[in-house]
């Protein structure tokens, strides 16, 4: 029993992350319909920013999560400047163009990050040093409440911010009706900006989530994470955000229970699996819609 | 109407989307080279009601017959091969193909050579290939496209892309033929001249035809029947005559 | 078949019997000397590379399709055909070097065709940038499964594959399976396949059965990407699942972009430069794919059909225009 609950509270924590990131996901693309590959490279590119300016933020005494306010302005930052320099020229040759587009870019953050940090992994230091609570023989680490909270958080807020703020609104009429929303006065560039901005802010809180569980960074780490979580927005419902939560959680949950329970060395398999099965059943998600072609 | 039975004939035919009706009830006959017109104001569902004959929507009440064979449940292509095809409102060529390998792609559902033969290119290949060149071409003759076989079809001006789609639809080899707006974005030389090739073709290859068209002088003038939809439902049936003083058409036109 | 085919063939017949001349001038006499060896495995390595982005291209040029996971395929050729000659190695069945080349190449076109076939039939119903996230997600469940099965090594190195792939072998399969490729795109196949990467919808309406023929060039794919698996595993002698990842699959992508998606020339002349350059330039290896990604974005930028386009190489053609003959226009289609 506590084994079983011990797996519920990692898969959470597992989830959480995938959540973070799938929402990063399904705003792009909820606006542009494209899948942005890099995106989970935003999240190496935080996470190597966490390992450069931690020794740095407490050398300088100051409190070490100030470098997660790094993160996100670097994350922010590169997340904008790809949607500049990338994808803004191909936005309107096809869905083919974007999709290489944004793997080039995904290739490109990559093998940059090569290039600069080198192939060995490094050891992200500990932002909060939080005890770690037992209770019936259940570990619960202290950072994973934290990092639940944080991520709910900002979902939560998304959320909001999405239904009631203006930009918000816009950002939701764009991908309705691209020409209607220029006619009334929306700046879909601005829009599509703000989008990635949001995202890659997002990708910086993931990376923030992802290195207090896993303390390591190398430079490929975002690909899997990112067709897992990319997996969670399909399962969830693209272009929704609670889909997003709701199909980040479901996957950690399942991949930290099969690993326990089915077959340690398949779970990665099964997840991916989970994909192909629900693209063929529900398209759609459990809470997206279904989007036919006009004819 | 003849009095044979129906070439094509549907019964109660309905789809619902959501919970709207976008089409209710369809019931029609169209009989042995009758040339129908299908007409109704924007939104009416004219087009949904082409999607329900051609297998792109499967219909959620009613069924649809050819020749007396049920066609529920059958995919496009398959539709196709039983001898309903169509031509599309917005014209959809293959764009970066020559116009002779569009209608070549029409006749490939009555190719027989196998994939073997095409990788050894065995005589069958040859035979088949040239074959279905020289259909193709006379095909294209019809429609006075022959000198621009080789051309890619993107490159075609607007009323010719109209008639190479046309063509496209006839190498089916079909027996009804459904026509989206033939003549949408044309000027009048060009409607006049798809005039001619609609009457061409319908006394070369004795076909039905289902017309949908905005152009009322066009349907009044070749339509032997018009069928009049509105939100989805019949609104009236009859000869051009009958429609043009039918106060539920005039209405509906005019009206609000 | 028509007397200008013949001509056209009969001519293409005696530039590939050249270009193989000339490769056994360069290997077989030791012209290079010491370096000879490596130079040979830098060929091999091009050649195999040629086969599996042709077989990309079939998907993404000609079907307008993209595979993510085209290593994936390879790995199952790769994998299946080493089980296979592995086993009748261990049995004590000897045959002639030609054959066990035979039996692997034969081994891992067919795994990987039936694995494609598998793959494709749910998958295919799927298109654009679904499809590709799927072929992904394949090619990530047909790794671990070579992780966990014992027969592939459980994870580590499987080693011990008979080295049979030869040269010689590999550049007359190379061209069987381009030819194969050629003649399949200008064929009815070819031509629906096409229509279907236009405007589907359109190609349905036209009597073209959608799924029926994007099963087939995806079959097809996958089994040309298990051919060039096989060559692989049985020159390299051993192979790990980790070598058949995403970025694998994504540098062959690349190849095929560069060249031009729905053009074999291209693919042929991005596959040998592509993996050629990074064999030849050791220091330039870690900036290869930094390199690859900025080039990817420029062409999607400014050129993206790609270097060639959709253009093809025609040897005939060639000796035409430098012999003056004279020049018709029109009924090139099958050249």
């Amino acid at each position: 029993m506590s084994l079983f609950i011990q797996s519920i509270i990692n898969g959470l924590n597992q989830g959480a992350v995938y959540a973070l990131v799938a929402l990063g996901y399904t705003m792009v693309y909820g606006i542009i319909r494209m899948i942005n590959f890099a995106h989970s490279d935003f999240i190496m590119v935080g996470s190597y920013t966490l390992f450069y300016t931690i020794p740095l933020m407490v050398g300088a005494g100051m409190p070490a999560w100030l470098s997660v306010v790094v993160a996100v302005a670097v994350c922010v930052a590169v997340g904008v400047t790809v949607e500049a320099v990338a994808y803004k020229p191909v936005r309107n040759a096809g869905s083919m163009s974007a999709l290489i587009t944004a793997l080039a870019m995904s290739l490109f953050l990559e093998n940059l990050a090569l290039v600069l940090f080198g192939a060995n992994p490094k050891s992200v230091p500990e932002i909060f040093s939080l005890p770690t609570l037992k209770v019936l023989g259940i570990i619960l680490p202290v950072k994973y409440l934290v990092t639940l909270s944080i991520g709910l958080f900002m979902m939560l807020a998304l959320h909001i911010f999405v239904k009631k703020t203006t930009l918000g609104k816009a950002m939701r009429a764009v991908p309705e009706d691209k020409e209607a929303s220029t006619l009334v006065g929306i700046h879909v560039n601005k829009i599509i900006t703000t989008t990635f901005a949001i995202g890659s802010g997002l990708a910086a809180v993931a990376a923030l989530m992802y290195c207090s569980t896993y303390p390591r960074c190398t430079t490929d780490m975002g690909t899997m994470l990112g067709i897992k979580a990319f997996i969670a927005a399909v399962l969830g419902g693209i272009g929704s955000i609670p889909g997003a939560m709701l199909g980040g959680i479901l996957v950690g949950l399942l991949e930290i229970l099969i690993k326990v329970y089915l077959a340690p060395g398949w779970y990665e398999a099964i997840t991916y699996s989970i994909l192909i099965v629900v693209l063929l059943v529900r398209p759609a998600g459990i809470l997206g819609k279904n989007v036919g072609e006009k004819v | 109407m003849s009095k044979e039975a129906p070439v094509l004939e549907a019964k109660g035919l309905g789809i619902q989307f959501g919970g709207l009706k976008a089409v209710n009830d369809f019931t029609m006959k169209i009989g042995q080279s009758e040339l129908v017109g299908l007409i109704g104001p924007n939104g009416a569902g004219k087009t949904t009601v082409f999607n329900l004959l051609t297998g792109v929507y499967q219909p959620t009440e009613g069924s649809y017959f050819l020749n007396g064979e049920k066609m529920n449940g059958k995919q496009s292509h398959q539709v196709v091969a039983a001898g309903i095809a169509r031509t599309f409102q917005n014209i959809r060529l293959f764009k970066k193909m020559t116009v002779l390998e569009n209608v070549k792609i029409a006749f490939n559902k009555n190719m027989k050579y196998s994939l073997f033969s095409a990788f050894f290119r065995t005589p069958a290949f040859w035979k088949e290939e040239a074959e279905i060149d020289a259909k193709a071409r006379e095909l294209l003759s019809l429609f006075h496209l022959e000198d621009l076989a080789d051309e890619a079809a993107e490159n075609l001006p607007y009323g010719k892309q109209r008639k190479l789609e046309i063509a496209r639809a006839l190498a089916t080899d079909m027996k009804v033929l459904l026509l989206d707006e033939p003549a949408a974005g044309m000027n009048p030389t060009e409607t006049a001249e798809l005039l001619e090739s609609i009457n061409l073709i319908r006394e070369k290859f004795n076909i039905s035809i289902l017309l949908i068209e905005h152009d009322m002088s066009l349907v009044m003038n070749v339509c032997e029947r018009i069928i009049v939809l509105n939100y989805g439902e019949i609104l009236a049936t009859g000869t051009p005559e009958e429609i043009s003083q039918n106060p539920k058409v005039i209405s509906a036109y005019l009206g609000d | 078949m028509p007397e200008k085919m013949k001509k056209n063939y009969f001519i293409n017949l005696i530039g590939i019997i050249l270009v193989f001349l000339v490769m056994m001038g360069i290997f077989d006499t030791g012209i290079l000397g010491a370096k000879t060896n490596y130079i040979m495995g830098i060929a091999i390595i091009a050649m195999m590379t040629v086969i599996i982005v042709c077989s990309l291209n079939l998907l993404t040029g000609y079907m307008g399709e993209f595979s993510l996971g085209h290593a994936g395929f390879m790995s199952v050729g790769a994998y299946s055909s080493a089980a296979v000659t592995m086993a009748m190695i261990n049995a004590g069945i000897t045959l002639p070097t030609v054959l066990y080349f035979i039996i692997a190449i034969i081994v891992g076109g067919i795994f990987s065709a039936f694995v494609g076939f598998i793959v494709g039939i749910p998958a295919l119903r799927l298109r654009g940038d679904y499809l590709a996230i799927v072929t992904v997600a394949f090619a990530e469940i047909v790794r671990v499964a070579f992780t966990n099965f014992q027969i592939t090594g459980g994870g580590k190195t499987l080693s011990g594959i008979p080295k049979v792939s030869d040269y010689h072998y590999i550049y007359i399969v190379m061209v069987i399976c381009v030819a194969l490729m050629y003649m399949y795109v200008r064929s009815r196949f070819g031509r629906a396949v096409i229509a279907i990467r236009e405007d589907y919808i359109a190609a349905a309406a036209s009597g073209i059965n959608v799924t029926y023929y994007k099963v087939m060039t995806f079959v097809l794919s996958a089994f040309f990407a298990g051919v060039a698996g096989a060559i692989y595993s049985h020159y390299l002698t051993a192979i790990i699942p980790t070598f058949f990842n995403f970025m694998k699959s994504s540098e062959f992508l690349t190849m095929v972009i560069l060249g031009g998606s729905g053009s074999l020339t291209g693919s042929i002349i991005g596959a040998a430069v592509l993996a050629a350059l990074p064999e030849a330039l050791r220091d330039f290896q870690i900036y290869r794919m930094l390199m690859y990604s900025v080039v990817l974005v420029i062409i999607m930028i400014f050129k993206p059909s790609g270097i060639f386009g959709t253009w093809e190489f025609s040897l005939p053609r060639v000796l035409n225009r430098v012999f003056g003959k004279n020049q018709k226009k029109g009924g090139a289609a099958h050249e």
